[in-house]
């Protein structure tokens, strides 16, 4: 297969090669091919290294009527995602070697993204004992990343136990930092608009304060921690602060932490209630911020997937989190591309290489593309607007906050090692 | 209007109708036979997700004595999960032809939500949802005081609002949605409004509320003339179990924010205390307190009936003024 003056990261232009699989070329001007060859017109298009996200709810096994790992994959693969590491909050936990098997061969049965189950810190999340994270780094899912996002690991002791450990096989803790006493029963983030609606507030201390002692904890004991969906500008300060101190961190920005504000919780629609919460416009602006200088690391989704009854309700029942892998590559471009922050190589390095490093899963994703290299393709049209609706995700979900509002562009096809894991309608013609 | 939701929507004009109105239903439950036929073949539905029996029977009166068909509706503790029956009760109502739905939740924005949802087609009356707003009980609260404040004149009070008085709110402002609505109320009838509470009992992000605040009874007392003084309810088993210290005891709270003799004193002549109930007496205010002449507390109840016969003939029978 040979792409056609497709650009490369939004730099030069040029033919990309594919056989079985792999770039076999990759050069600026045309490439002789087999007459047989298929011959996919980019022109106009971008080509990215094939997106990487290290935060993802597949919900299976146990919530299977909110997604599967055949639904998520689908919707990975249409927002342009070749690779997903599927968080452990499942029921069963991902907590076993035997769960974490199970979801890493369910992936590859479904074939349309590499799933990379990520497996719980804590037996059941309950934050008291750790898990077997030796058996799931064994396991043949080779599990490297460990989390048990949703809940935050609390107990200081277990996560210092926890960071030391996992150091025997290169493994990262990565965590969600919220203080479960200054947040208990939080709805929103506490400011003016939490005090106005008489929601309970979720303050911004409650996951700085978590930040600051895992940071500080990780230099202590020289692992690596990653931080998820840092929300506040106060993380940002604390997480650059601990970078220029040669502590390992990494951090991740969520699409919606880049986009929206705690101003939508007004219409009390639980589609905007997520955790952490939407914060400030000036959270909004430093998240950017952090996410163009390179203290925030890399762009993950927190992609969950949530059955309407539990988002159809009252703002306090409703569950916490909100779609996201279908709708990340607009985002990104709308908040970040269109405002000149950053280029479509740094999208290519925080949505790919580094998602890649951080989950060490890099040789093989989130690889240069060049020749040699496993063909994991994205390409984009940056220049397709098109409105988000909530009825053609290819989720089994429903709870995107972005339904009606216009995205300035997107994936329009994916390739994992050669395959085409999602092609816009546009293309049907070449792989008829 | 369509739906009464809350008061920080409501203009001086919608308030004021609302009250006026209010005094004309007064006026007619001092006549012999006390049913109007005014909402005759309408029906009102009394929806409550939390107990509250004093705001319901006071809805309940309120729509009987309109002659509207009325249906009480508890729905506490008929859901297991929690979520699923505020839609679907919402879609049963439609069903049932409801007029008004007239509902009481204990999640902030249930009532917003039943009126936007785009479940039921009726109006919506908010009795309370969660810490949000209660917006009848403001303006029974506005009512009481205005009978009570506004008519130094002696020309009666229709018209007008309730300018150049001050009033003192004390106690959980923070879990309070009588505090909100009627901070929100009193300020656009142009009252002041100080917040006595401790820091603890007060929302982060609430610097550009329209108010003056107290970290102590006696500060606002000393500060200016409280012309109404009104108690909210604190309740002690939230306060200071569970680890939740919001503040160190019942004894230190009554010292520092409790209602007694001594301060009470210290009103000017005319200043009125109030509470929207049900009280604690002895913890934020004291039973002499409470029993004075100075309290409103009972006629409160009683200008409810008239305040919400008023926010139902508004909602139901269109604005064109009570006959």
């Amino acid at each position: 297969m040979v792409f056609e003056n497709v650009s490369f990261a939004g730099q030069t232009e040029g033919y990309l090669l594919v056989e079985d699989g792999i770039i076999t070329g990759m050069q600026g001007t045309a490439i002789s091919a087999p007459a047989s060859a298929r011959r996919l017109d980019a022109s106009g298009l971008i080509a990215l290294p094939g997106l990487v996200d290290l935060h993802t709810h597949l919900r299976e096994p146990g919530r299977e009527d909110a997604e599967t790992i055949e639904t998520g994959s689908r919707a990975a693969a249409r927002g342009g995602w070749t690779a997903v590491h599927a968080m452990a909050n499942t029921d069963p936990v991902a907590d076993t070697a035997g769960v974490v098997e199970q979801v890493w061969s369910r992936g590859r049965e479904v074939g349309l993204v590499d799933v990379f189950p990520v497996g719980a810190v804590t037996v059941g999340l309950k934050g008291e004992r750790l898990s077997e994270m030796g058996a799931m780094a064994d396991s043949r899912a080779r599990v490297r990343a460990f989390s048990d996002d949703g809940k935050c690991v609390y107990d200081p002791v277990i996560m210092r136990r926890a960071l030391e450990y996992v150091k025997s096989f290169d493994g990262v803790i990565i965590q969600h930092a919220q203080d479960l006493r200054l947040t208990e029963g939080s709805q929103m983030h506490e400011g003016e608009v939490s005090a106005e609606l008489g929601l309970a507030g979720w303050p911004a201390v409650a996951e700085e304060s978590i930040v600051a002692r895992d940071v500080l904890l990780a230099g202590h004991v020289g692992s690596r921690v990653h931080l998820q969906h840092l929300s506040t500008a106060g993380s940002v300060d604390i997480v650059r602060w601990a970078k220029s101190r040669g502590i390992q961190v990494t951090a991740e920005a969520t699409p919606h932490h880049l986009l929206l504000t705690h101003e939508e919780a007004r219409t009390y629609d639980p589609l905007f209630k997520v955790n952490p919460p939407l914060r400030t416009a000036e959270d909004v602006e430093a998240v950017r911020a952090g996410l163009a200088d390179g203290t925030i690391d890399i762009v993950a989704t927190d992609h969950a997937p949530h059955a309407s009854q539990d988002k159809d309700c009252e703002w306090a029942a409703a569950s916490f989190g909100m779609l996201g892998l279908e709708t990340a590559v607009g985002i990104v471009q709308q908040t970040m591309v269109d405002t000149g922050r950053m280029t479509w190589g740094q999208v290519a390095l925080r949505m790919s290489h580094l998602p890649a490093r951080i989950g060490r899963v890099e040789h093989v994703h989130g690889r240069r593309m060049a020749q040699g290299q496993p063909a994991n393709v994205t390409l984009v049209d940056p220049a397709s607007p098109w409105t988000v609706d909530a009825a053609t995700l290819a989720s089994r979900s429903r709870n995107t906050p972005y339904a009606g509002r216009v995205l300035p562009g997107r994936a329009v096809a994916t390739f994992l090692r050669g395959k085409p894991t999602y092609l816009d309608p546009r293309f049907e013609g070449v792989f008829a | 209007m369509k739906h009464l939701l809350g008061t920080q929507d409501l203009s001086r004009d919608e308030a004021v109708l609302i009250l006026d109105t209010a005094s004309q239903m007064a006026a007619t439950q001092e006549r012999e036979i006390r049913k109007l036929p005014t909402l005759r073949g309408k029906t009102v539905v009394n929806l409550f997700f939390e107990d509250s029996t004093r705001t319901r029977i006071s809805f309940e009166a309120a729509a009987k004595r309109l002659s509207a068909d009325v249906i009480n509706f508890s729905a506490k503790g008929s859901s297991v999960s929690k979520g699923e029956s505020l839609k679907d009760t919402a879609l049963t109502l439609q069903a049932m032809g409801a007029d008004a739905v007239v509902i009481r939740h204990w999640a902030s924005g249930a009532a917003y939500q039943l009126a936007h949802g785009g479940w039921l087609h009726g109006s919506v009356l908010n009795a309370g949802d969660g810490t949000h707003e209660h917006p009848t009980q403001a303006l029974l609260d506005a009512f009481t005081m205005r009978k009570h404040l506004a008519d130094s004149d002696g020309g009666g009070t229709d018209g007008k609002g309730l300018d150049g008085l001050r009033v003192a709110i004390v106690g959980d402002v923070l879990h309070s949605r009588v505090a909100r609505s009627n901070m929100h109320l009193l300020t656009t009838l142009g009252a002041s409004v100080a917040l006595v509470a401790p820091p603890t009992l007060l929302p982060v992000g609430m610097d550009d509320w329209p108010v003056e605040v107290f970290h102590g009874l006696d500060a606002a007392l000393d500060a200016q003339p409280v012309d109404a003084v009104m108690m909210l309810r604190v309740q002690r088993e939230r306060m200071t179990g569970g680890g939740a210290s919001f503040f160190p005891s019942p004894a230190e709270y009554t010292r520092m924010f409790g209602l007694d003799i001594q301060r009470m004193a210290r009103l000017p002549d005319h200043g009125i205390v109030m509470h929207p109930g049900p009280m604690n007496r002895g913890l934020e205010i004291s039973a002499e307190a409470a029993d004075s002449a100075r309290s409103v507390i009972v006629e409160q109840v009683a200008n409810g009936v008239a305040v919400r016969m008023a926010a139902l003939y508004l909602l139901l029978a269109g604005r064109e003024g009570a006959s």
